[in-house]
């Protein structure tokens, strides 16, 4: 298929697709962080979590509605605003479902995955009752939209760009606060041995709600910054779920690191395989081989070692 | 029980209670007809992925039967409707079909959306001889006696739009994009088979498809700088859309330049993409809200009054209106209720009310339209750049294109 194409056509085609497999990249990672936290930590199936992204992107929605009514001179940086606002919001709805739902399910981790199926499809039936059925249009500020030409031939995608700088600026928080902060280390004491964790005098309940509420905040970070990029309607969650898990099991449970590598080796491959096949077939192929892989290693690239 | 049912119709306007044929008289199957109501069916999804489309469709439909009903009903009763949700769940469809038929005896129900749900309602209808009117524009390979196609088939809605575009605009190589199930694979297929085989010199630079919900669509984005199409022609929907309009925007491609058409984006789904994102796009079908005609300019303040001022009509809720006013048209022809002699009677009844002008229902139950193209304008809106001068015949069965 390239024979008829000139150097420079190529060159400025593989730079833009070597942009478009990061841009890919940072959406998988943005979107499999909250679950990583949440999944990996607390070892709790939150099959919500699409939907707390979507909390996300109505709160965007709003907020920009908001800020056109009451003071349009600031419309073009909302989104800010948007993202704080969505990150309060998708993490104080998750800290109140730890605290009525999940704590009670910590020892049936299987019966997490019902329980917060069932939350999803209550969220999606809420959504389309205050908002409607129909999709919404989330508007965005004129810098944010279109393409920046880096030479002649080679446009690379304004809002492709905010998603891997805000990306990179949230794992870095993230591992920040996992890695280095002291509320950190409990939330790995917790994770490691939760009666020990207890019996030091960390408080396991306030570590565990803290920890979803974050999680759900993530995603809702992600929900807001993919109104750029989707479509924000009641469903639209579900578009996400399958992807998130797939990165999160992939990259090993309980490891930052993994959930990276895994973002990385699985958006490379679906967007290399995309531009030389058709977009049906490298997902097949995809998932093919992410199949094989786990069949051989069940616990997914990286692991915890931890004595059983 | 004529008695019994006196009063409620002397209160009715019109017509009075001579011109009213008697129930035994056009209902000898046992359907649900009194003197005074006759019930149909509506059956949609409400809830569940598909409500963000089906949702027109029934606003659309509940419009219809009022109208019908202000201006005295059908064969002189009222329509009352029983409403179902079919949850966008296919079997459940099936099932609520079934009730509607079986337990409430419908007379006629107005329903489905997807291809999905239709195909699996079909042997329901068939088995229990009900009459479906279904709204949406489908993939054609398909005719029964129990169905009246409102929308139009692929034919109709493919094949004079890529007449138009290579002759207004020159085009002589096409990229064809779908979401991967039945109707754009078929309607690609048909595409495909006009460019290639009619069409002078024209061909077919690459077709590709996406699975549903697919939000990721850069690296087909550079596929397509790369190959440089005159005509993007692009069946993708759902959710799937807004993600590729906004992407294609992002990505630098410049629809005032580049020329793309959909046949799968009406005013419904702009809502959700945002019209600065596909303003210049232009779309084939049979009917835009903004067309400017006498019909049209009474049913969109109609529609807005009922469903609030912001709603916007797309061309399957539109499609979803004609159903209601067929089948009254039909049974009014037909001097009776009875199943099969709707359905012998539907082939040549003619609405000439329709917001999209005028159509008339063809012996293979779907409907003789025009076919438009709109081009999509930042607020949302199409503006109508052409339309065929005569009414494009259906064809769900075209032969050479299979």
């Amino acid at each position: 298929m390239l024979g008829d194409y000139s150097i420079g056509d190529l060159g400025a085609i593989l730079a833009m697709q070597g942009f478009a497999g990061l841009i890919l990249f940072s959406v998988y990672v943005l979107m499999a962080l909250g679950l990583a936290i949440i999944f990996g930590q607390m070892g709790v199936i939150n099959m919500a979590h699409g939907e707390f992204m979507i909390l996300g992107a109505y709160v965007t929605w709003m907020t920009s509605n908001a800020v056109q009514h009451f003071a349009p001179s600031l419309f073009p940086g909302y989104f800010f605003l948007a993202m704080i606002l969505a990150f309060i919001a998708s993490g104080a709805l998750g800290m109140l479902v730890e605290w009525a739902l999940i704590r009670h399910l910590y020892k049936r981790p299987l019966d997490t995955l019902l329980a917060t199926w069932g939350l999803s499809l209550i969220l999606q039936q809420a959504y389309r009752s205050i908002f409607g059925a129909r999709e919404v249009g989330v508007e965005l500020p004129d810098w944010m939209m279109g393409s920046w030409p880096a030479t002649d031939s080679i446009q690379i995608p304004i809002n492709g760009m905010f998603v891997m700088a805000l990306t990179m600026l949230i794992t870095i928080a993230v591992a920040y606060v996992l890695y280095w902060s002291k509320w950190g280390k409990q939330v790995r004491a917790v994770v490691q041995n939760r009666v020990m964790a207890g019996a030091v005098g960390i408080n396991t309940e306030k570590v565990d709600c803290y920890t979803f509420g974050l999680g759900c905040g993530i995603a809702g970070i992600a929900g807001s910054a993919f109104t750029m990029i989707g479509s924000t309607g009641p469903t639209a969650g579900q578009l996400y779920i399958v992807d998130t898990f797939l990165v999160v099991v992939f990259g090993g449970a309980a490891s930052l690191l993994g959930t990276i590598a895994s973002a990385f080796s699985i958006s490379q491959t679906q967007s290399t395989l995309e531009f030389f096949l058709s977009g049906s077939m490298a997902k097949v192929i995809t998932l093919l081989t992410i199949v094989g892989i786990l069949m051989v290693r069940p616990q997914g690239l990286f692991a915890l070692k931890v004595r059983k | 029980m004529g008695m019994a049912a006196l009063p409620a119709i002397t209160m009715l306007p019109r017509p009075s209670f001579a011109d009213v044929p008697a129930t035994s008289a056009v209902n000898t199957t046992g359907l649900a007809v009194t003197d005074s109501e006759v019930t149909v069916g509506i059956l949609h999804s409400v809830t569940g992925t598909m409500a963000i489309s089906e949702t027109g469709s029934v606003e659309a439909e509940k419009l219809a039967i009022e109208q019908i009903n202000a201006a005295g009903g059908v064969l002189g009763r009222k329509i009352k409707f029983i409403q179902e949700d079919g949850a966008s769940d296919w079997p459940t469809f099936a099932e609520k079909a079934k009730k509607l038929l079986v337990n409430d005896k419908c007379a006629a129900v107005m329903g489905c959306w997807t291809s999905a749900s239709r195909k699996a309602v079909l042997p329901v209808f068939e088995q229990y001889n009900g009459m479906l009117y279904y709204p949406t524009f489908y993939e054609g390979l398909e005719q029964s006696k129990n169905v009246i196609y409102t929308g139009q088939e692929a034919t109709q809605q493919i094949i004079a739009g890529l007449d138009w575009v290579t002759k207004t605009k020159g085009a002589k190589s096409f990229y064809l994009l779908g979401s991967d199930y039945i109707w754009p694979r078929t309607s690609n297929k048909i595409a495909r088979k006009h460019i290639e085989g009619h069409l002078q010199g024209c061909k077919v630079v690459g077709e590709e498809y996406f699975p549903l919900g697919s939000t990721q669509f850069n690296s087909v984005i550079n596929k397509i700088k790369l190959t440089k199409p005159d005509v993007i022609y692009a069946i993708i929907v759902g959710g799937s859309n807004v993600a590729f309009y906004k992407q294609l925007k992002a990505a630098g491609i410049d629809l005032s330049k580049q020329t793309l058409l959909t046949i799968s984006v009406t005013e419904d789904e702009i809502d959700g993409i945002g019209g600065e994102n596909i303003a210049g796009a232009y779309a084939c079908m049979k009917y835009f809200q903004s067309l400017d005609n006498a019909n049209n300019k009474a049913f969109v303040p109609a529609f807005k009054k009922m469903w609030g001022e912001k709603t916007v009509i797309g061309d399957v809720t539109q499609a979803a209106y004609l159903g209601p006013w067929l089948w009254k048209l039909t049974a009014e022809k037909a001097g009776s209720f009875d199943i099969d002699k709707i359905a012998a009677a539907s082939p040549g009844v003619e609405f000439k009310g329709a917001p999209e002008g005028y159509v008339r229902i063809h012996e293979n139950h779907h409907l003789w339209s025009k076919t438009r193209v709109g081009r999509a304008k930042a607020d949302g809106q199409y503006e109508l750049i052409f339309e065929t001068a005569d009414l494009v015949e259906p064809d769900p069965f075209p032969k050479g294109y299979q």
